[in-house]
């Protein structure tokens, strides 16, 4: 067992464009990969979350039930718990769909904007909740990372600062739709 | 005896630094002459204020209430703090609840990168929204031939409403309603490409503190204001009086 420390990253509603963000440190992932290990996330094939994770980094509003019970879970195994990116932080694109009823979104993607198999799924896709939600109206968030996406470079420091055991700072490095 | 003198000018300190004001000059002024930052949304210079916003605020020795810096007068002996812990919990609250209270999507907006609410949060440290978002449904006015106003983007602020009113003198914009009902309206509360009273000027779309008024055609961040007209126009007028 080594002893690292237990990284993970969760995708919720987002376009995955901050897991892109978060590839985009490019050769200093090594850096990151010589403190922690990658033990859950989009990115390897671990299917469970795993016991206890020092850091989770969380991509994407809570949209679906999936969603909401995944990071409950995931609060719940994890020592810091980051919202990373607006749609985390914010809700941000996801919850332009807050002003219409779920019957109304379903409508206009299944059968108005569909031309082929017009019907709404129940099987295998999670249920959508009433309202696009950020993170931590659901559970509590230790550290906020702004952006759409945050550039790699903040991703890059803010995970640093944490594996170093230091809170970082990012207030003023970054804002809502940077 | 003599008579006293009348003092014209006040002598006061601000955040411990002692400056000279004119009896006419606001904190506000006093502040940015002397280099020291006050944040703002609803002032504008070249109109006059109104201090809706509630970011200006500052602490006065001698007074539990917080005054907006805006809509204060200078006065002699006058102890003014700019920055402190309270000021700024009040200050990020009101961002906080600007936020919430209209649909802010940064990331696709017009005015991203060039906004003045946008950049607050980043200047005062907003991470994040502490207070659920209220999610209202909110129109978009489409119907004027250059401009478009989108009310999910307005704070209140009420600039187009004075700059309208007391520089280009048509008055097409007003507020109607009170608290989260409020919105700026045009003429009697109608379309705005149907507001006879506009001259198109666009006046008020420059100096919109955020992407609720724009030019058509604009994309995500292509949105910037140009505002350099107004402190002109105003000292013009005056040169003329």
């Amino acid at each position: 067992m080594s002893d690292k420390l237990k990284l993970a990253t969760v995708w919720l509603d987002g376009c995955s464009g901050c897991h892109m963000s978060f590839l985009d440190i490019d050769e200093r992932i090594l850096d990151v990969a010589a403190l922690a290990d990658l033990v859950y996330s989009p990115l390897v094939d671990n299917k469970h979350f795993p016991e206890m994770v020092d850091i989770t980094l969380v991509e994407g509003a809570v949209s679906s039930e999936d969603d909401y019970h995944k990071i409950r879970h995931v609060r719940q195994h994890t020592r810091i718990l980051v919202s990373l990116g607006d749609c985390a932080v914010t809700a941000n694109v996801p919850a332009m769909r807050n002003r219409f009823k779920v019957e109304a979104v379903l409508d206009r993607a299944y059968f108005e904007n569909a031309t082929l198999n017009q019907q709404i799924p129940v099987e295998v896709v999670p249920q959508l909740r009433k309202q696009s939600i950020p993170v931590h109206q659901v559970v509590p968030v230790d550290v906020f990372v702004p952006g759409c996406p945050p550039s790699a470079d903040n991703i890059f420091y803010a995970l640093t600062e944490l594996l170093a055991g230091r809170t970082p700072e990012l207030r003023t490095r970054t804002h809502f739709g940077a | 005896m003599k008579r006293p003198f009348k003092t014209r000018v006040k002598t006061l300190t601000i955040d411990g630094m002692a400056v000279g004001a004119r009896e006419d000059e606001t904190i506000l002024e006093l502040a940015q002459a002397n280099g020291i930052f006050i944040p703002t949304l609803c002032h504008l210079e070249g109109v006059h204020d109104i201090g809706a916003c509630r970011l200006c605020l500052v602490e006065i020795k001698g007074t539990s209430k917080l005054l907006p810096a805006c809509m204060t007068y200078a006065e002699e002996g006058m102890e003014v703090i700019t920055d402190s812990e309270r000021l700024l919990t009040y200050r990020r609250q009101v961002l906080d609840l600007l936020f919430s209270e209209r649909n802010h999507v940064c990331a696709v907006c017009v005015s991203n990168g060039h906004c003045e609410l946008q950049w607050l949060a980043e200047k005062l440290g907003i991470s994040h929204v502490g207070v659920p978002y209220l999610y209202p449904q909110l129109a978009v006015d489409a119907s004027h031939s250059f401009y478009v106003l989108d009310h999910n983007r307005c704070i209140l602020c009420t600039r187009c409403v004075r700059v309208c009113d007391e520089i280009e003198g048509a008055h097409t914009w007003d507020v109607m309603g009170r608290g989260v009902e409020c919105r700026v309206i045009s003429d009697l509360n109608q379309p705005w490409g149907t507001a006879d009273s506009c001259t198109r000027c666009g006046k008020c779309v420059q100096v919109c503190p955020t992407g609720a008024l724009f030019s058509k055609g604009k994309a995500v961040a292509e949105m910037t204001k140009k505002r350099e007209f107004l402190p002109y126009l105003q000292l013009m007028r005056e040169g003329r009086k």
